[in-house]
C-alpha cells in the first residue's frame, strides 16, 4: 500500500463515501474539473459525474443554504469553503438554520450536512487565508467541530463527519496537507467523532493541541523527552464536543498540561479546556496550566506569520515554567 | 401584459483592429491617448516582474491583470484624486495611479500589511473577501451624500463575484438610496475554474443593475477609450447627484487566476488564443501606428521606459526594512489594550526567532 498525505486521505475519504452512498454529494467553488483550490477533490467529479460533484456560483451564504436544504432532505452533503477566511457569509445559515434544523423541528428535520475548509497558516497564503477561528463555530450549540492532524485521523473522522447525523465543520489543517505521508487503507473504517487521541503517552506533564501545532506539539515533546522529561501529547481533534475524559484522565496523572493553539488567545477553546480541568481536576493540578497561543491579534500577513505562529521554543519554555513550578 | 421592460447598451470605441467603431470621444486628446497606451503597457511590465517575483520566491500569491490592463487603467486615469477607490484584488492597474506605487503594491502581496497604504488617504485597500468591498463601498457613498460633497465611489468586483449576496444588497441600496457609486466589473469570462456561463444564466451582468432600480451598461473591456469614457461619465453623474452606473467591462483573463492556479487545468487552448486577438494594447498600437502618432522605435523606447521605472519600484521593495513583530499588535486598536501587556511581552520575547 503506498503511503498518503493528509490531502490525499480527504480524497480517499470523499471517493470512498461517493462510491458507497448514492446521497453523498459534493458542491463548491471550483471543486469539480479543477478538483479544488488545493485539489482535495481531484478526480472526483470525472469518477461520479457533475451532478454528484457540483461546481457553485460563488456564494458562501447560497452554499450553506445548498447544504441544509440538501440534508434536511436526506441527501448527506459535503459543502467546500475555499478557504475558512470565506465561510463567514455562511455562518447565518450555519448558526441560525445548520445547528438548530434538529431541536427547532424537534427532530422532524435535521442537518447531516458536512462544512469542509482548508484553515490556518503557515503557507505563506496572502490576506484572509490563513486564520483559526474554530472557536467562533464551536461556541455555536447543534455544530461538531472536527480537525484532525494526520492523513489517518483525516481519513477516518471525515468518514464519522460525513455519516453523522448532524452537521459537522470539518476544518483541514493546510500547513501539514501535504507535510507527512502514512498509510491510509481505504477500508472505509471510521473513528469516533467527539474522542481525543493519545498520541504519545507519559507522566510528567501533557501538552494538548490539535490541527498543525501539533507538528511543533510533537517537536517540544521530543526536545523535553531528551532532557528525560515524561511527555504526554493530546490530539484534541474533536473541538466540539470536547472528550473531557481524556483530558482530565491524563492530567489526573501529571498534575501539569501547556495547552497549545494557533488561534487568539481570549476566548479561545484553550480557555474551554482549562475551564474544564478547572472544574474536574482542580486538585490534582501541580502548576498552573499554561497556553502558548496565536496573540489576540489579526493574524498578520505571511512576512510575520511564523512570529504569530506557536513555535517550539515557546511550547518548551511554558512546559518548563510548569514542570519547575514547586 | 409586460410591466417592465429594459435594454442593455454596449459601448465601444476601439475594435480589436485598430480601427473606429465611432467617433473618439471628445474629452480625450491624442496626448491622453499616448498617456493610457503609456500606462497599459507600464502596468504589463510590472505584472510580469510581478510574477516572475513569485516565481523566485520573492513574492507571494500574485493576482496577474495580463489582458485586463484597460480596465484599471481606465479606472486610474478617470477617478478624481478627490474620488474614492474600494476595489478588489485584481486593480494594481488602478491602485498604482491612486498614490500605491508598485513598490507598496508588490509589498502588498509580499506579505507586509504596510504595502496597504495609500497616498489618496481615502482610498480603501485591497480586498479579498470577494464582494464585501461593494457594500462597504456603498456606505462610503453614503457618508459623501450626507456631506453633500460633490465626489463618487468606484468599485471593482468579478463576473463572479457578482453572484454573491453582499453584491446584490450594494446594488439594491445604492439603487434605493440614488448613491454616488459606480460599480465596475470586471468580466473577464472565469471566476477562477468556473466559466462566465456555469457562473449564471443572466444575459449580461449589467441588467442586475436593473434589478437596483438604476442603469447598467456593457463596454468593451479591451477598449481603454470606452472604459474610460463610461467611467468618466457615470462618475460625473454620481457626483452631480445622478445616482449609481454598474458598467460590465468586457475582458478576457490572458494570465492564470493568481500565480497559485493553473489554468490548464480548465481553460480551452482555442479560447484563450481567439481573446489574444482582442487583448487591449494590440488594438490601441494599431490605432496609433495607423494615425502616425506612433511606430517602432517609440514602442522600443516605451518599453525600456518601463522596464526602467519598474526596475526602481522592485529594487524599492527588495531593500524595504523588515516590519518590527511589535507591529503584530500595536495597530490592533488606537492603544494595545492593558490587560493583554503580557502578550506583547511573550511576543517581544519570542517573536523576533522565526522558527520556519
Ligand atoms: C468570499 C470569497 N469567497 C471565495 C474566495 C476565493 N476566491 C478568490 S478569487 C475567486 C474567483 C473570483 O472570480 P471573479 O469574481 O470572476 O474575479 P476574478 O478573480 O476573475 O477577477 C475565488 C472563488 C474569496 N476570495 N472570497
Amino acid at each position: 500500500m503506498s503511503k498518503i498525505t493528509l490531502l490525499e486521505a480527504v480524497t480517499q475519504a470523499l471517493g470512498y463515501e461517493l462510491a458507497h452512498d448514492e446521497n453523498v454529494v459534493l458542491l463548491g467553488e471550483d471543486i469539480g474539473l479543477n478538483g479544488g483550490v488545493f485539489r482535495a477533490t481531484d478526480g472526483l467529479q470525472a469518477r461520479f459525474g457533475a451532478n454528484r460533484v457540483m461546481d457553485t456560483p460563488l456564494a458562501e451564504s447560497m452554499i450553506a443554504g445548498l447544504a441544509i436544504g440538501m440534508a434536511a432532505q436526506g441527501l448527506k452533503p459535503v459543502a467546500e469553503f475555499q478557504f475558512m477566511g470565506f465561510s463567514y457569509p455562511a455562518l447565518d445559515n450555519i448558526l441560525n438554520h445548520a445547528a438548530r434544523l434538529r431541536n427547532r423541528t424537534r427532530g422532524r428535520l435535521h442537518c447531516p450536512a458536512v462544512f469542509r475548509a482548508p484553515y490556518g497558516g503557515g503557507i505563506h497564503a496572502p490576506e484572509h487565508h490563513s486564520e483559526s477561528t474554530e472557536a467562533i463555530y464551536a461556541h455555536i450549540p447543534g455544530l461538531q467541530v472536527v480537525i484532525p492532524s494526520s492523513p489517518a485521523r483525516a481519513y477516518g473522522l471525515l468518514l464519522a463527519a460525513i455519516r453523522s447525523s448532524d452537521p459537522v465543520l470539518f476544518l483541514e489543517p493546510k500547513r501539514i496537507y501535504r507535510l507527512v505521508k502514512q498509510e491510509v487503507p481505504d477500508n472505509g473504517e471510521a473513528l469516533p467523532l467527539e474522542k481525543a487521541f493519545v498520541l504519545r503517552e507519559g507522566s510528567d506533564i501533557t501538552l494538548i493541541s490539535w490541527g498543525a501545532s501539533l507538528h511543533e506539539t510533537q517537536q517540544a515533546a521530543d526536545a523535553l523527552a531528551q532532557e528525560g522529561i515524561s511527555v504526554e501529547v493530546i490530539d484534541i481533534a474533536s473541538i466540539k464536543p470536547l472528550d473531557t475524559e481524556t483530558i482530565i484522565r491524563s492530567l489526573n496523572k501529571t498534575g501539569r498540561c501547556v495547552i497549545v493553539h494557533e488561534a487568539a488567545k481570549s476566548g479561545g477553546i484553550g480557555a474551554e479546556i482549562a475551564a474544564q480541568i478547572a472544574e474536574k481536576a482542580l486538585l490534582s493540578l501541580l502548576a498552573p496550566i499554561q497556553r502558548v497561543t496565536g496573540y489576540d491579534a489579526t493574524m498578520p500577513y505571511f512576512k510575520l506569520e511564523y512570529s504569530y505562529i506557536p513555535s517550539v521554543a515557546r511550547i518548551v519554555h511554558a512546559a518548563k515554567l510548569s514542570l519547575e513550578f514547586a | 401584459m409586460s410591466v417592465a421592460t429594459f435594454s442593455i447598451d454596449y459601448h465601444q470605441y476601439l475594435k480589436p483592429d485598430g480601427t473606429l467603431a465611432q467617433a473618439l470621444p471628445t474629452e480625450l486628446s491624442p496626448e491622453d491617448l499616448l498617456a493610457l497606451y503609456r500606462l497599459m503597457h507600464l502596468l504589463r511590465t510590472f505584472d510580469n516582474r510581478a510574477i516572475n517575483l513569485q516565481r523566485v520566491g520573492k513574492l507571494g500569491t500574485y493576482p496577474g491583470t495580463l489582458g485586463q490592463e484597460a480596465i484599471g487603467v481606465a479606472i486610474g486615469y478617470a477617478m478624481k484624486k478627490e474620488d474614492v477607490l474600494v476595489p478588489y484584488y485584481r486593480d494594481s492597474g488602478a491602485q498604482f495611479q491612486r498614490g500605491m506605487p508598485f513598490h507598496r503594491i508588490l509589498q502588498y502581496w509580499g506579505g507586509d500589511e504596510r504595502g496597504s497604504d495609500c497616498d489618496n488617504a481615502e482610498d480603501f485597500p485591497t480586498c479579498v473577501p470577494i464582494a464585501s468591498q461593494s457594500v462597504i463601498a456603498t456606505g462610503v457613498a453614503t457618508a459623501i451624500q450626507y456631506r453633500k460633497q460633490e465626489r463618487a465611489v468606484l468599485t471593482t468586483i468579478g463576473e463572479g463575484g457578482t453572484s454573491e449576496g453582499d453584491f446584490y444588497e450594494a446594488l439594491n441600496v445604492a439603487g434605493a438610496w440614488n448613491l454616488p457609486i459606480v460599480f465596475v466589473v470586471n468580466n473577464n469570462q472565469w471566476a477562477i475554474s468556473v466559466s462566465r456561463e456555469q457562473q449564471t444564466s443572466t444575459q449580461t451582468i449589467a441588467q442586475k443593475a436593473i434589478a437596483g432600480g438604476f442603469s447598467g451598461e456593457q463596454v468593451d473591456g479591451n477598449d481603454v477609450i470606452a472604459v474610460y469614457e463610461r467611467i468618466r461619465v457615470a462618475l460625473e453623474k454620481a457626483r452631480s447627484g445622478g445616482g449609481p452606473t454598474l458598467i460590465e467591462a468586457i475582458t478576457y483573463r490572458l494570465c492564470d487566476h493568481t500565480t497559485a492556479d493553473d489554468a490548464n487545468r480548465y481553460r480551452p487552448k482555442a479560447e484563450l488564443e481567439a481573446a489574444w486577438l482582442k487583448e487591449p494594447l494590440l488594438r490601441l498600437r494599431a490605432y496609433l501606428n495607423a494615425h502616425q502618432a506612433w511606430d517602432d522605435i517609440k514602442e522600443e523606447q516605451l518599453l525600456q521606459e518601463c522596464r526602467q521605472s519598474v526596475d526602481k519600484e522592485v529594487d524599492t521593495y527588495l531593500n524595504v526594512k523588515p516590519a518590527p513583530v511589535t507591529d503584530i499588535v500595536d495597530y490592533m486598536y488606537a492603544r494595545w489594550p492593558h490587560n493583554l501587556k503580557d502578550q506583547r511581552d511573550t511576543l517581544l520575547q519570542f517573536g523576533e526567532t522565526h522558527h520556519e
